[in-house]
């Protein structure tokens, strides 16, 4: 079993073909989970606690936005356990709830520089292209034990 | 990562042969010792690691193909994320949901031709780039078109 980092990082369909195809998801909902879980002062509704940007330091400069060091916080994690990920493109969704563009610019810029096996993807809007997305991703993640085991790769 | 960790998974239902209630009744049948919220897109669970993934292998052999599951991480019911509490509006994660269920139903097709041992010819769906020669032709076209008087 893999560790793959997906992006988007909530995506449904992402961490469910992962699971699914019998490797692991790692995605932003069980860090956040693991907070809401933890009971302290800062319980929600603040998921991003004042400690937060600190541990974001790793990641970013002290000169960039707290939001972004925030989310590190919450990512930076995932992406030092990853193993293999899956990045869709420039995905409409990143506008909205997914928050910080520059993070999200950060987090596709940390993947690849990691030497990781990673598969890139546009998201799917019509039905071949949809078809197309999982039979990429299903190709991937099978051969993801013969790249790990140092047979393959990128 | 421990088997008693509690951990939530929202299970995703598109489907017209499988139903909530039918997801639910198979929960109670495992005797499982979690928590369950039947909600209009499927289920919530909550429990510990080890019995939630139990129980989601059982739910995912009722309808392998058209039950969608992914870890959350609030739990159900969770006042700051439950419209109930929030005077309504989408709840935090509905656009991303809502942008992925119109897809489902391709995902699903996708995975009975997998199911089927079918292997489609990959179609490279990325749109042609536009060269510089080729640039070149259409501005050659356009102003032929023009001395034309079109």
């Amino acid at each position: 079993m893999v560790k793959v980092f997906i992006y988007p990082s909530n995506s449904l369909i992402l961490s469910d073909l992962v699971d699914r195809f019998g490797h692991e998801p790692l995605a932003v909902m069980q860090e956040i989970g693991k907070k809401i879980r933890t009971a302290s002062l800062d319980s929600p509704p603040v998921n991003i606690t004042p400690e937060d940007p600190k541990i974001g330091l790793k990641y970013a400069a002290v000169e960039v936005p707290s939001g972004v060091r925030g989310r590190m916080s919450l990512l930076g994690h995932l992406l030092e356990e990853a193993q293999a990920a899956i990045l869709v493109r420039e995905p409409d969704i990143s506008f909205g709830c997914m928050g910080c563009a520059r993070t999200n610019e950060l987090i596709n810029f940390l993947v690849r520089s990691k030497k990781i096996p990673r598969l890139e993807m546009n998201y799917p809007v019509t039905e071949d292209e949809a078809k197309s997305f999982v039979h990429k991703i299903r190709e991937f993640l099978e051969g993801l034990t013969t790249a790990e085991s140092g047979n393959g790769g990128e | 990562m421990s088997d008693d960790d509690i951990i939530i998974k929202m299970i995703v239902l598109h489907s017209t042969f499988t139903l909530p209630s039918d997801i639910v009744i198979k929960v109670y049948e495992s005797k499982a010792d979690i928590m369950v919220k039947e909600t209009c897109f499927g289920l919530i669970i909550e429990g510990k690691r080890s019995e939630v993934d139990r129980v989601v292998t059982e739910i995912r052999k009722l309808d392998p193909n058209r039950i969608f599951i992914k870890e959350r991480g609030v739990p159900p019911g969770d006042e700051y994320r439950c419209r109930a509490g929030r005077g309504g509006g989408p709840k935090p994660g509905f656009h991303q949901h809502e942008l992925e269920f119109a897809l489902l139903p391709y995902f699903t097709e996708a995975l009975d031709e997998i199911e089927r041992g079918e292997m489609p010819e990959q179609k490279d769906t990325t749109p042609p780039r536009l060269t510089i020669n080729k640039l070149k032709e259409i501005i050659e076209e356009e102003v032929k078109q023009s001395e034309r008087g079109y």
